[in-house]
């Protein structure tokens, strides 16, 4: 093997994306980052190759990788790496990089991605986005995104369209500010992406039949491990489905007055749209009248249902960041100067409490009529 | 035994954010605050101060502003504080930020016992990988996203958050902790902690002071030591104003209308 160089960055080949489990079960980010990779893989003309670190996986959960992009997987399937550990997987991992060099990784920016992704940078001696909600190597694609997603005005701009560097572009200051990043001198360029903002490719049988499944060897050792994880414990109950939620009512603060009315009505008018899940601002979760898992924005999820509708949010842009490229979005708040209203496609001015209850009644007379 | 904290100054974006016209953020126009998850980390520090008699060292890289920060550091009961500080640490990015912290915590030195810690991340960039980094580059191990820590001998049992649950690990120190507001409510400053918060030392690492550490290259640090660069900075655009409807009926007239209901 010859020497690991980072800055030979002409050495670099191929799209990578990590492909994270739990368990034993991939996670659904890798399928979106596998069909995003997909594309990257496509504009460079290179092979996409998912990678697995894991302890006996069933052989099927492997080579379904390939119904979603994967021309490869690379399974590494040791019992030191059944379990997530900074070390053993930033060891497996790393060594993995430095023998094929890949160009570009993507790894999902979950709580185990964005403790695995900084960490392999750092020893890899490379750059690393976090976060990214975008990403692109061909420019003349970057350009239709800048025009259609940035205030920018781009007849003032100047690209060179032989430029193919990943762009990776994140929100910053709470979603204020967009920012794309490059990695221009160093190998690989690496990004963790937030799940639920990439769509997943249908499943494709005969990408899967064809995928090529190469086992690797990851030389562990239990000192590797840095940790001894003790016990790993699910949350009770079950987690609300922000991401594949098709209509979701969220509450912000105006449900103060009366909290447990103002989660009913939510349901409500959750059940009068045709079923889906209740969201909520951060304040509703920081003050505990949801769990987390309820939480969209910033730092929630990011979704992008087919109805959207916001009680008594203001909108502040840490949420606003989370439910923008919904379909519709509602937004009833007292205030009408609420900034949710600047992004609503329909607003309406009055209290949530009297509202939801009229709008709940009038869909189900609207639907009852059919 | 020392706690070492690494805290940072953030603009507060949860008030109004200023953005220039050029799509740069208007950082003088803003207000300045602790980043909230390193007030976590602090509170963690202190308790351990409690438990151990251990000394809490502040640390800070930033403008000579930040100083009035790590003042109110020592004013909640940190017992000194270091300053990283200079015009070569400019522009650096998550990479040679966690090179440059990762050095000064060197030169502080890192000991059998000692315990790093870091707020998962920063209100401003939100990227929660300069505290991974920094252990990394220190060969420390590291547990990130903590919502509880308990001491088991010269281990510390913690629980580390996932999104479906959480996990408990041990971990030998010394090691860095990443933490996150879930795990604890951090104190306030004491009356007599202001009175004496300028007596205690307060140290400034520019890069005279450091740039003899092996972690402080010129091709490490700054602008020019940075893996990442920012290509474009741009607002999202404005999405003009939807309508406003007067009621519930005629909104569930228009759902109706649009097929959405």
């Amino acid at each position: 093997m010859s020497e690991y160089n980072f800055t030979d960055t002409a050495a670099f080949h191929g799209v990578w994306v990590l492909c994270e489990q739990r368990d034993g079960v991939i996670q659904s980010i890798s399928y979106q980052l596998l069909s995003e990779g997909r594309k990257l893989a496509n504009d460079l003309g290179v092979e996409l190759c998912g990678v697995v670190l894991g302890s006996d996986i069933p052989e099927q959960y492997i080579k379904a990788l390939g119904g979603y992009g994967a021309d490869r997987v690379y399974y590494c399937n040791h019992p030191l790496l059944k379990d997530y550990t900074t070390g053993a997987y930033t060891k497996a991992l790393c060594d993995l990089v430095m023998e094929k060099k890949p160009e570009i990784i993507l790894i999902g920016a979950t709580n185990l991605g964005r403790d695995l992704g900084p960490r392999c940078a750092a020893r890899l001696h490379t750059g690393l986005t976090a976060d990214a909600t975008h990403l692109d190597i061909d420019t003349g694609k970057y350009v239709q995104f800048l025009t259609e997603s940035s205030s920018l005005d781009m007849s003032k701009q100047t690209f060179n369209y032989e430029d193919r560097n990943l762009k990776m572009t994140r929100p910053a200051f709470g979603g204020h500010l967009m920012a794309t990043i490059i990695c221009p001198r160093f190998r690989p360029q690496m990004s963790t992406v937030r799940p639920g903002v990439m769509q997943t490719q249908e499943f494709d049988e005969a990408g899967a039949a064809k995928t090529v499944v190469e086992n690797v060897a990851a030389d562990l050792k239990p000192e590797d491990l840095g940790v001894e994880v003790l016990e790993i414990k699910k949350a009770a109950g079950k987690l609300v489905d922000l991401i594949g939620a098709d209509i979701i009512v969220s509450v912000g603060r105006g449900i103060g007055k009366d909290v447990d009315k103002g989660l009913e009505l939510a349901q409500q008018l959750v059940d009068a749209l045709g079923g889906g899940v209740v969201g909520a601002s951060r304040a509703v979760v920081d003050a505990g009248w949801l769990s987390s898992d309820h939480q969209v924005g910033q730092t929630g999820k990011t979704v992008h249902p087919k109805i959207y509708v916001a009680l008594g949010i203001s909108g502040a842009i840490q949420h606003t960041a989370g439910m923008q490229d919904s379909e519709t979005i509602i937004a009833i708040n007292k205030n009408d100067s609420a900034p949710i209203f600047q992004v609503a496609d329909y607003g309406i001015v009055g209290d949530l409490f009297t509202v939801v209850p009229q709008l709940v009644a009038e869909i189900k007379a609207a639907k009852a009529k059919k | 035994m020392k706690a070492i904290v690494c805290v940072k100054q953030v603009p507060d974006t949860s008030g109004k954010v200023a953005v220039k016209p050029d799509g740069t953020l208007d950082r003088a126009s803003m207000a300045t605050i602790t980043n909230p998850d390193d007030l976590s980390a602090l509170e963690a520090a202190l308790e351990l101060k409690e438990s151990t008699g251990c000394e809490v060292i502040a640390v800070s890289m930033g403008p000579f502003t930040a100083e009035g920060m790590l003042r109110e550091c020592i004013a909640r009961g940190a017992d000194r504080a270091v300053l990283i500080s200079g015009r070569e640490f400019g522009g650096s990015d998550t990479f040679a930020t966690s090179q440059i912290i990762a050095a000064a915590i060197n030169k502080i030195g890192v000991e059998q016992g000692d315990v790093v810690f870091c707020g998962r991340q920063a209100i401003d960039g939100d990227t929660a990988q300069v505290g991974p980094q920094i252990a990394e580059k220190l060969h420390l191990p590291q547990v990130s996203y903590v919502a509880g820590i308990e001491q088991d001998g010269d281990s510390l049992i913690c629980k580390r958050m996932l999104e479906d649950g959480y996990m408990m690990v041990k971990v030998q120190t010394p090691c860095l902790l990443t933490c996150i507001k879930e795990l604890n409510t951090p104190r306030y400053m004491s009356v007599p902690g202001i009175f004496e918060c300028y007596d205690k030392p307060l140290e400034i690492m520019d890069y005279e002071a450091l740039k003899d550490e092996p972690l402080i290259e010129t091709d490490t640090i700054g602008l020019k030591g940075s893996p990442t660069n920012v290509f474009k900075s741009f607002t999202p655009p404005q999405k003009g104003a939807g309508t406003m409807v007067k009621d519930a009926a005629e909104l569930a007239g228009i759902l109706d209308s649009k097929h959405l209901i």
